[in-house]
């Protein structure tokens, strides 16, 4: 029995004690709908084994939306807690566990995949590729970080959960139970997946570009895909060690980030800024290049400015690099470093800003279609803007005492991450659903939630600003009614309500158009501007039956106005990578690995260590050469897809 | 598969080609490992604590047969490629099994070197110094472990196979690899070891 004590959590609640039946309770209907439909073979041979980047990406879709409700439950029940003073709803405990698991589930595992999803299926059809560079790695990226992501998603029902802050800093995250060695093990697992898809994607957007796509004809998702990429590469290394580093002083005892024996609790906020910030940059990015398809789209005209668009991103992609101690100004490193790093994080307004006005000049002379999508993009915009202003405000050192650790700063990072990421996801959704599915969302329904999401928004966040500048400290579990903080923590209260409804209509959205919406619909529903709607809906495995020639960023308006012609010459047979179950495995493999450093089992460990091993020796010896799609084959589908 | 005979047999695919632009990239990614690890290196070199600091438990001689061997390593291994682009496979497997060789001794060595270092109370646990310094150390030396199974594995196949353009482009990556290894120990050697030493 002594055992399976550990596995306890240490902090009980009705709560968690509910959430386990419901997981429960969803698994065996899950497995019992699978079963009685006889849709496991369907699910191994289409989606678990799947090489396909249109697929990986759907399946990055829908991880994202299962942990935007998870982290979104989070952030209900600490709005919850707070809305009124001495609240008993949760404890300091339990507070703490639930803004740790939401910071880490939001930006890990719901943004980033998020926009991962949005580079997996976008990328290749933009520039005219039949898949990524390494689609074999790029399932077993997707299974790493899935799996990284099912571990931390457990721990709140095995072992306890993590409690010391997204940023998780040492000595706060000790040993006391679990959930540090969570934290460390399970986004390992999947940062180790996203390097890899940072690797294969610059190799796929340098490397398979249709012909005539020179660098300065890339449409600006690619270049912001790319920008990533690079920032992904030189970044996440330092979470890997700063992890590993972190994982041995709790599991073997080593020294680096201690209180004695030299001990430095300082590197880790270091080690960690010096991804983190630069990781806000790889959200923020590819969400630009998002903004600047659509706006572009539905004003109707070429994007203003290209080059200094893309000029700006390589400027933003370095600085972002350069000012990751604007995160612990008040941590006593001295007025003179403190100033450099003030002017570098001000100095990243400047590139931010020309992106901004560039889509306004897009939008200027432009004739403006709002649809769904255009309308989160010119909501996005101003309320942007607003976060991008106060950000500049917390890079001011000296006055950063007055902000850090203040719900200012929260107001702040959640007013350019909600209008800058979010916005643009759903925006993204809406627009590229018809591409992956067949069908339009909603317009009316998702006009709704975009107007819901932004009031909800402002009412959320800016009271932040205001209790923040009279001092309301983050990540306290309550305050007393003498603050005064009370009604306006009623008022977030509001706005997040407000905000659950509008994610809630999305889904509604979803619902409703699977069962309403028209089928019969062009493979070009937006009159778009770009390679990946010159392909059938939905796409055919290979993507291009005939390897598009391109002349401009803006292919398909070539052909719409110049009369370009995109596709020249005859049917070939195309080579495509054959399916493989390794990823999937050996990502379990991963999992279970996982699982057996975060309970110290040591004989699991080494053994899933091996098994680890095991399946990189049968990839070096295995024989996979791919296979051919016949001539016959592709005439076969492009017609029945062209009368369809 | 198209086979372009103008290029050099691991270049001689477009899938080829990918994979040696994607290690490189890889390649990127692990410079960024380790130029982390040296940062922590020198942020934590003289937290020693209550242990050792670095002259008192860096000895020259294992070192410097640590750097002939691997230093050495690189140079058959470059050989070892020179033949492969000769399509001469006997010599080749000759020179990547003298690598491996090499590559094994290197390991031995080290090994012993942090045993010695354990005997001489600087554990893992000891200090900040000693935590970083075993782990740079053994994150190098985990690589080379990795890239003797590799090697070996590439060795079967070219034994299995022969020379192709696949096995010949498995050859080279894991040449570059390797060639990596040695850049990273010439800077072990040089900022931990013998700054330490002075
Ligand atoms: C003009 C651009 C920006 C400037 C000048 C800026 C400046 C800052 C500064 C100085 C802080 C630290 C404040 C403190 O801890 O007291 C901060 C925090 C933060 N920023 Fe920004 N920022 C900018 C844009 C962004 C963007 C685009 C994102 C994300 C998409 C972002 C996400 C964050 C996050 C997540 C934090 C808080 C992390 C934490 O402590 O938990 N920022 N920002
Ligand atoms: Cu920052």
């Amino acid at each position: 029995m002594e055992f399976f004590e550990r596995f306890a959590i240490p902090h009980p609640s009705i709560a968690i004690y509910a959430s386990m039946v419901a997981a429960g309770l969803t698994m065996i209907a899950v497995i019992a709908g699978l079963t009685y439909f006889k849709k496991w073979g369907y699910l191994w041979r289409e989606w678990i084994t799947t090489v396909d980047h249109k697929r990986i990406g759907i399946m990055y879709l829908i991880s994202a939306l299962l942990m935007l409700f998870r982290g979104g439950v989070d952030a209900i029940m600490m709005r919850a807690q707070l809305a009124v003073p001495e609240n008993k709803l949760l404890d300091a405990q339990h507070y703490n566990e639930i803004f740790t698991t939401h910071g880490v589930v939001m930006i890990l595992f719901m943004a980033m995949p998020f926009i991962i999803f949005f580079m997996n299926f976008v990328v290749p059809l933009q520039i005219g590729a039949r898949d990524v560079a390494f689609p074999r790695l790029n399932a077993l990226s997707f299974w790493l970080f899935f799996m990284g992501a099912m571990l931390f998603n457990i721990s709140f029902m095995v072992g306890g959960s993590p409690d010391a802050g997204w940023t998780s800093y040492f000595p706060l995250a000790d040993g006391e139970s679990v959930g540090s060695h969570y934290y460390m093990i399970a986004i390992q697992i999947a940062g180790i997946g996203t390097l890899m898809t940072g690797i294969n994607f610059i190799t796929t957007i340098l490397k398979m570009r249709a012909p005539g796509m020179t660098l300065m004809k890339m449409p600006m998702f690619t270049w912001a895909s790319l920008i990533t990429s690079v920032i992904i590469v030189f970044a996440f290394p330092v979470l890997t060690v700063a992890l590993a580093m972190g994982t041995m002083d709790l599991l073997f005892g080593t020294q680096f980030f201690t209180l004695d024996n030299g001990g430095m609790a300082m590197l880790w906020a270091n080690l960690f800024w010096v991804w983190g910030h630069p990781e806000v940059y790889i959200l923020i990015l590819p969400a630009f290049g998002i903004y600047s398809e659509i706006i572009s789209t539905f004003s109707r005209r070429n994007l203003y400015g290209y080059k200094s668009m893309v000029g700006s991103m390589v400027l933003i992609s370095l600085l972002s690099f350069v000012v990751w101690a604007h995160h612990f100004f008040t941590m006593g490193q001295g007025a003179f470093a403190n100033s450099i790093f003030s002017i570098t994080t001000m100095a990243i307004a400047v590139p931010t800003g020309v992106k901004i006005f560039n889509w306004l000049l897009t939008l200027w002379k432009g004739k403006i279609e709002f649809t769904t999508p255009m309308l989160y993009s010119t909501l996005f915009i101003p309320l942007f803007t607003l976060g991008g202003v106060t950000g500049v405000m917390l890079a001011m050192s000296a006055a950063d005492y007055q902000y850090h650790n203040t719900m200012f700063l929260v107001a702040h990072f959640h007013n350019v991450i909600i209008p800058g990421v979010v916005f643009a996801m759903l925006a993204g959704l809406t627009f590229y659903w018809p591409k992956m599915f067949g069908f339009m969302l909603n317009e009316k329904i998702g006009k709704w939630t975009a107007w819901l999401l932004s009031i909800g928004f402002l009412l959320a966040f800016m009271p932040m600003y205001v209790t923040g500048l009279d001092g309301q400290a983050r990540r306290m579990y309550t305050y007393s009614e003498s603050t005064g903080f009370g009604p306006l923590n009623m008022v977030s209260f509001i706005g997040a309500a407000i905000m659950a409804v509008g994610f809630v209509l999305i889904v509604y959205n979803i619902y409703y158009s699977v069962r309403y919406a028209s089928r019969d619909i062009s493979a070009d529903p937006w009159d778009a501007r770009t390679l990946e709607w010159a392909t059938h809906t939905p796409v055919p495995e290979y993507n291009f039956a005939i390897t598009p020639e391109v002349a401009s960023s803006e292919a398909l308006w070539d052909v719409k106005k110049k009369d370009h012609v995109l596709f020249k010459g005859d049917y070939e047979k195309i080579h495509m990578p054959n399916n493989s179950g390794v990823p999937f495995i050996m990502s379990c493999i991963f999992f279970a690995w996982g699982f057996s450093l975060v309970f110290s089992l040591w004989i699991p460990a080494i053994i899933t260590t091996i098994g680890i091993f095991v399946c990189m020796t049968l990839r070096s010896f295995e024989k996979d050469h791919g296979h051919y799609i016949s001539v016959k084959e592709i005439e076969d589908t492009e017609s029945e897809l062209r009368g369809a | 598969m198209k086979i372009d005979h103008s290029l050099p047999l691991e270049y001689s695919t477009e899938e080829n080609r990918l994979k040696i632009f994607g290690f490189w990239i890889f390649l990127g990614a692990e410079i960024m490992l380790f130029a982390t690890l040296f940062a922590s290196y020198f942020t934590l070199y003289n937290r020693t604590g209550s242990g050792p600091n670095g002259a008192e438990i860096f000895h020259i001689t294992p070192v410097l047969l640590e750097t002939i061997l691997l230093l050495t390593s690189s140079f058959t291994i470059g050989l070892g490629v020179h033949a492969m682009r000769l399509g001469r496979q006997k010599a080749m497997m000759g020179f990547f099994v003298v690598t491996l060789l090499l590559g094994l001794a290197f390991l031995g060595v080290e090994i012993f070197e942090f045993v010695t270092y354990v005997h001489e109370g600087a554990g893992l646990q000891t200090s900040a110094f000693t935590s970083i310094l075993l782990t740079t150390l053994g994150t190098h030396g985990a690589h080379v472990t990795v890239g003797l199974f590799w090697g070996l594995y590439i060795l079967i196949q070219v034994k299995r196979d022969g020379l192709t353009p696949e096995t010949g482009n498995k050859s080279f990556i894991f040449s570059l690899y390797w060639h990596f290894l040695d850049v990273v120990w010439i800077f072990i050697f040089s900022f931990i070891y013998l700054k330490g030493m002075m």
